[in-house]
């Protein structure tokens, strides 16, 4: 059961990439580059999709997910609420964040759209995804080592 | 114009829906390099996770969606190959945004949606760097 849902929110959110043109790189480099203001060429519609997005996200946490998770009630279909225990700032998330940002913003593709273009069965759609695991593995490999120069509890 | 950026809200409000889905019901956060990681590396007894069932799902919308969204929205499928993208740059970013999302815990969707949504400072700092960092890029590239 908790497998359907699964299945059912990741089909709804490959709707959402597609219908809002995150999926399509040409859109978000549009919306990036913002010398377009200048021209009138920038596209501001994916300020559009992340509003929209929070706007039901943030509602939805605040209303209903911190209350349950206040009197120890679990999700629907589990008994906890698996949310990130991370809460500092640290170089890692900043350098990641950074890598991150240049890398999407040479060809405007994030992981999400990566996977739902992957239907296209195109062979360059299938080497971002092969080398974005790559890159994945390595930060792995990164956090691993880092974990283990710092002293003190590090979540894996 | 005025279409498009309805529609561009219209998705945001489903992707949002959808990441409320997982949350509300499962528990987890609908961080797509986060269930990529977890469906690759998870170390669990069951083989399929429930992130290779999102996963799932993410690819069958691409598949079922392609041809309504072209004839209804004219929206047509990306296809990376005629766009004219030099291998060595497509490969660069690829690499850089698998890394990038490993070492920083997480990608628009974890951080810009999920994360923001929970009002996570972590998360707040990281979309704002991801996001200062992408306009960089994208307008000295472009």
């Amino acid at each position: 059961m908790r497998n359907l849902f699964a299945l059912l929110s990741g089909l709804l959110f490959g709707a959402g990439l597609l219908l809002s043109g995150l999926a399509d790189p040409a859109k978000v480099l549009a919306f990036l580059d913002i010398s377009g203001v200048v021209n009138g060429h920038w596209d501001p519609s994916l300020m559009l999709v992340m509003g929209g997005a929070l706007g039901v996200y943030l509602p939805v946490f605040l209303l209903w997910v911190k209350p349950r998770m206040a009197r120890n009630q679990g999700p629907v279909l589990d008994s906890q609420y698996h949310l990130p225990s991370k809460t500092r700032i640290d170089g890692p998330l900043i350098v990641g964040a950074a890598l991150f940002g240049l890398g999407w913003g040479m060809l405007g593709i994030c992981p999400g759209p990566a996977v739902v273009n992957l239907a296209s069965l195109d062979p360059m759609a299938l080497a971002f995804m092969a080398t974005m695991v790559l890159g994945a593995y390595l930060g792995r490999l990164i956090s691993r080592m880092i974990a283990r120069r710092l002293p003190g509890p590090v979540e894996a | 114009m005025f279409s498009s950026l309805a529609i561009a809200l219209c998705g945001g409000l489903l992707i949002g829906l959808a990441a409320s889905l997982l949350l509300v019901v499962n528990g987890r956060i609908a961080g797509i390099s986060g269930i990529i990681s977890g469906a690759l590396w998870r170390r669990g007894t069951d083989l399929f996770g429930w992130q290779f069932y999102f996963l799932a799902g993410l690819l069958l919308s691409g598949l079922l969606l392609a041809e309504p969204l072209k004839a209804w929205l004219a929206i047509e499928p990306v296809v990376l190959s005629e766009r004219g993208i030099a291998a060595p740059t497509l490969l660069l970013s690829a690499l850089l945004v698998g890394l990038g999302c490993s070492l920083g815990n997480g990608c628009t969707s974890g951080h810009g949606i999920c994360g923001i949504g929970r009002l996570s400072p972590r998360s707040i700092a990281a979309t704002l760097v991801f996001m200062l960092v992408g306009v960089i890029a994208a307008v000295l590239l472009n």
